[in-house]
């Protein structure tokens, strides 16, 4: 284990690995999306109570879910940059904040413009909604914080404690709709011995899943390495690529 | 086709939800270019100094 975030995390190893994943995860999100959106908008049938609008669902979800996941993904970073004091893992940290933040504001914002025509109302306070509100203001926090300090390390220490400590909020928001009496749906999908969805809505759901997380993990590789260009500026290694770049 | 792009009256909600998503991740994607432009830039002066 120590041997492996050594070697994967050591910051020019890091460097070279990222960017050939960074190039095949690019593809791979482009292969998926047009697939996604074929399957999504063109070949799956509308739902025959909520009509048209199911779609938003194709995107709703994966966002909601990547919301979550990015959170975990930057809380184990947050968890490796504080004990092993790993420089990629604190970079990571700041970096996944970010993209948790976009994907909990696409999160929102669909599901404010699918509860429009089925709910009647862009917002509710309920559970769900609240909780995956506090979600965003936690990244926007430690935004606020990765970035608040003169020395980068500091502001990515501090930023991992509350990354950390924010963890709480993901079982709210996973358990929120069975916890108290909400407005938004049960769970349709992780009931896998009995999905209440039909194969037809659950194929282009699960290819914008895929895609949205091959697509988390392009950005975080693309963010990290030029993040991490610059903070290393004084390597050898970092000099090395600057002069084959003139 | 305009029945497609009509999505049964919820071309507002269904279309914008779409184009949400699409605007982020598209915005994600040039940031990091600008991005990486900057700090490439930054290094060669870096560089040119010593």
């Amino acid at each position: 284990m120590m041997q492996f975030i050594h070697k994967y995390g050591s910051p020019k190893h890091f460097y070279e690995w990222s960017g050939r994943w960074a190039k095949i995860l690019t593809w791979a999100t482009l292969v998926l999306m047009a697939a996604g959106l074929y399957q999504g908008l063109i070949v799956s049938p509308p739902d025959y109570q909520q009509s048209e609008t199911v779609r938003i669902m194709y995107i709703h979800v994966p966002s909601a879910w990547l919301s979550m996941f990015t959170y975990m993904v930057m809380a184990t970073s947050g968890i490796v940059a504080l004990v092993w004091r790993i420089k990629v893992a604190e970079i990571v940290v700041g970096q996944c904040a970010i993209i948790g933040a976009s994907f909990t504001v696409l999160a929102l914002v669909t599901g404010m413009l699918w509860g429009k025509p089925m709910w009647g109302a862009y917002w509710v306070w309920d559970a769900r909604l609240t909780s995956e509100l506090v979600l965003l203001f936690l990244y926007v926090g430690v935004i606020a914080i990765y970035s608040a300090y003169e020395d980068p390390r500091t502001g990515a220490k501090a930023a991992s404690i509350l990354a950390i400590v924010g963890v709480v909020n993901i079982p709210i928001i996973h358990y929120s709709v069975e916890w108290w009496n909400t407005l938004h749906q049960g769970p349709t999908v992780t009931k896998f011995d009995s999905p209440s969805a039909p194969a037809s809505m659950l194929i282009p759901l699960f290819i914008m899943f895929f895609a949205f997380k091959t697509y988390f993990f392009a950005i975080l590789f693309a963010r990290s390495r030029n993040e991490l260009l610059m903070r290393e500026r004084e390597s050898s290694w970092v000099q090395q690529i600057t002069k084959e770049l003139k | 086709m305009k029945q497609f792009l009509l999505m049964d009256g919820y071309a507002f909600f269904v279309w914008g939800s779409y184009a949400m998503v699409a605007a982020v991740l598209l915005l994600n994607v040039i940031a990091i270019k600008i991005q990486r432009r900057n700090i490439l830039k930054q290094l060669r002066e870096l560089s040119e100094e010593d």
